[in-house]
């Protein structure tokens, strides 16, 4: 089944990924990406608009977008799905790939951005043809935050290989967000700062009330706090929270905008809700223990996550709960870290009644 | 007090014995109304928190509802969440029932369930279509296939969105599916439900809910379930979300001492379903009554009330 191989795929990316740091971790997916067999993995299509389309296969989600202006794809998975991931974006259309977009810089994002790139075109003309030569209109461009490239072009640890140019988005922003229209449609590439990683952008296509979130929404796995790569769990709250703004559900919460996460499956408003809630709560109480001094230990043993770990949770793999907490915890010390020693406290709510904008 | 849930096994033998083809009738089209008198405290006032008698929950779904805050349901986002299938039949609700027709053939396509509650409308496929991938969306009603042994009609859903099993936080996770038996006999029609759920529940869920064929069309507006959500709160940070620390619920005890009943009893789990569990009851401590309310209070203090109003 698709998901099982993406879950088995995304998680040996990352657990090679977790002995690395900075831009070992798109490395790392390359490592991974070349011994595992791609050869069973299948790409289902689930159509989400008459011009948005899912492709889950092994990696994170890639969507495609398409009109009378060509195709725009956000994310690539592996590298050695892209005859696969292209075969199935031509299933849907024949026009030329115009952009594609990386909403981070995991390998199991970006793997397949040379050949998608390769196999489409940017529209250019003018001087950029003429100072470039007509090479500059032989791929597609690829677009991400600046902080994409900034972790993609670091010189690499040692031991480690660099990540190949190739893959590197050859259009960058900075500052919050870039915007343009596209097949008749307003597309924007909004970046969340400090998120599960600090180049993390979501896409929204206005027109057809879809967004692409990249791993800032999974279905599932806890959050993935990168933190070598700048993520956050505030960040990560702040950034389901700007999921949220973004969408409108009906009148019963169900359908609407709808979501594709960077893995899982198909989702919406409703869907973000409950995992932004289960975020949200599991930061409140690991801050609430970490304010009243307890150590790592004694927060583990209090099981903050334990009413969501059989729905996220897992002891094995490159992101376990334990880890997950263990990264909450030491952000909540940092940013409040415990005065003095303090008697328990009465009963009570849990400090996010004074909000969660920390 | 302790609803008991049947054995699976005994329930599907009962449902057969009365989907007796003598009595039973397999058009279920028109306007059905439930009955409350089972488990009625739960289903119209509300269940209370901290009420899990009966539910065969994990330590997972128990946290959960230990957690549970219902100021949550009051964010602006969360105010319209609808009841899942699995819950929605259990509330106060309208329920008319058509089936719609191949235009050609005439086979049945799909039944339809349209709830006043919410004003959901669920799809059950007749004609044999498979299920959704495992990449599709989920939702309130969740996707449902149905099939007719003899004249009990069996639906099976999936693709649920979460939700609960109760409405005092208990959940139900998106993992969830249900299996339903219809039977009709003569104006009353009965429904059993079996709900699985790998991720917060033990056994099955096992309930039975009873509709009455109205022999009227009822008035417009009774049908109808407008929900707009605003900000009740103006004071809450935007992104709270309200719940309590594991353990520390301020009205901890408050159920099973406003009704006596065992904290073995009332935290639930699959023992509390079947009927030896009353001899355990029989010999637990019971709870201290709660002391009467004092002249003028809204709702009786429990032990962390005081610092919640000092907040």
């Amino acid at each position: 089944m698709p998901i099982r191989l993406q879950s088995r795929a995304v998680r040996g990316v990352l657990v090679a990924a977790a002995v690395v740091t900075g831009a070992g971790l798109a490395v790392a997916g390359r490592a991974v990406a070349q011994q595992q067999n791609f050869d069973n993995v299948q790409i289902d299509t689930v159509k989400v608009r008459d011009n948005v389309y899912m492709l889950v296969g092994a990696g994170g989600n890639t969507t495609v977008f398409t009109g009378d202006e060509g195709i725009m794809v956000v994310d690539t998975q592996f590298a050695p799905l892209s005859t696969k991931i292209l075969n199935a974006i031509r299933a849907i259309s024949q026009g030329p790939i115009r952009y594609v977009v990386s909403t981070h810089m995991h390998g199991d994002h970006i793997g397949g951005n040379e050949a998608l790139s390769k196999a489409g075109r940017t529209r250019a003309g003018g001087n950029v043809v003429g100072d470039l030569g007509a090479g500059a209109t032989g791929q597609a461009a690829i677009i991400a935050h600046e902080n994409v490239l900034t972790r993609l072009s670091a010189p690499p640890a040692a031991g480690q290989q660099a990540v190949p140019f190739a893959l590197w988005p050859t259009e960058t922003f900075f500052g919050k967000k870039r915007e343009f229209l596209f097949n008749g449609e307003a597309v924007q590439i909004i970046h969340e700062p400090k998120a599960h990683t600090d180049g993390d952008s979501v896409v929204f296509f206005r027109k057809s009330d879809v967004i692409a979130t990249g791993d800032l929404f999974t279905t599932v796995m806890y959050p993935f706090i990168d933190v070598a790569n700048g993520g956050s769990i505030t960040g990560e709250i702040d950034a389901l929270n700007a999921i949220l703004d973004i969408t409108v559900a009906s009148n019963v919460n169900e359908g609407g905008t709808m979501v594709i996460p960077g893995h899982g499956r198909l989702s919406d408003e409703q869907d973000v809700i409950e995992y932004r809630d289960m975020a949200t709560i599991v930061r409140d109480r690991i801050k609430e223990y970490a304010k009243r001094g307890m150590t790592l230990d004694q927060v583990k043993a209090k099981k903050p996550t334990l009413d969501f770990d059989p729905r996220y949770g897992t002891d094995t793999g490159f992101w376990t709960t334990s880890m997950f907490i263990e990264t909450v915890y030491k952000e909540m010390v940092a940013l409040n870290p415990p005065a003095a020693p303090a008697p328990a406290r009465g009963r009570g709510r849990t400090q996010n009644q004074k909000g969660s904008g920390e | 007090m302790i609803r008991i849930c049947a054995l699976p096994a005994a329930v599907a033998v009962a449902v057969l014995a009365w989907a007796s083809p003598a009595f039973a009738q397999a058009d279920m089209d028109g306007t059905w109304q439930p009955r409350y008198h089972e488990d009625q405290p739960e289903r119209i006032p509300g269940p209370e928190l901290k009420d899990y008698l009966g539910l065969p929950i994990n330590d997972a779904a128990r946290q959960f509802a230990d957690s549970w805050d219902p100021g949550r349901i009051a964010l602006p986002e969360e105010q319209c969440r609808v009841h899942v299938s699995p819950y929605i039949y259990r509330g106060p609700t309208n329920l008319r029932i058509w089936e719609e027709k191949h235009p050609k053939t005439q086979d049945v396509v799909a039944l339809k369930h349209y709830h006043s509650t919410y004003e959901q409308t669920r799809t059950i496929y007749m004609d044999g279509r498979p299920h959704p991938g495992p990449n599709a969306a989920h939702t309130w009603m969740g996707f449902s296939t149905g099939r007719w042994d003899g004249d009990m009609l069996i639906i099976e859903t999936t693709h649920l969105k979460q939700g609960w099993v109760r409405r005092n936080g208990v959940p139900m996770s998106d993992r969830a599916h249900m299996t339903e038996y219809w039977v009709r006999n003569g104006d009353l029609l009965t429904q059993i439900v079996m709900l699985f759920d790998p991720v917060y529940l033990t056994e099955p869920l096992v309930k039975s809910t009873e509709f009455v064929r109205s022999p009227r069309e009822l008035p417009a507006q009774t049908w109808l379930w407008v929900c707009d959500p605003v900000v009740e709160i103006a004071t809450r940070a935007e992104g709270a979300v309200p719940n309590y620390l594991p353990g520390e619920h301020p009205f901890e005890e408050e159920f099973d001492r406003r009704h006596g009943i065992p904290h073995v009893a009332t935290n639930g789990g699959a023992a509390t379903m079947y009927p030896e569990f009353q001899d355990v009851v029989k010999q637990a401590p019971k709870p201290a009554p709660l002391p009467p309310p004092s002249r003028g209070a809204t709702r009786v203090t429990g032990p962390g009330q005081q610092q919640q109003q000092g907040k």
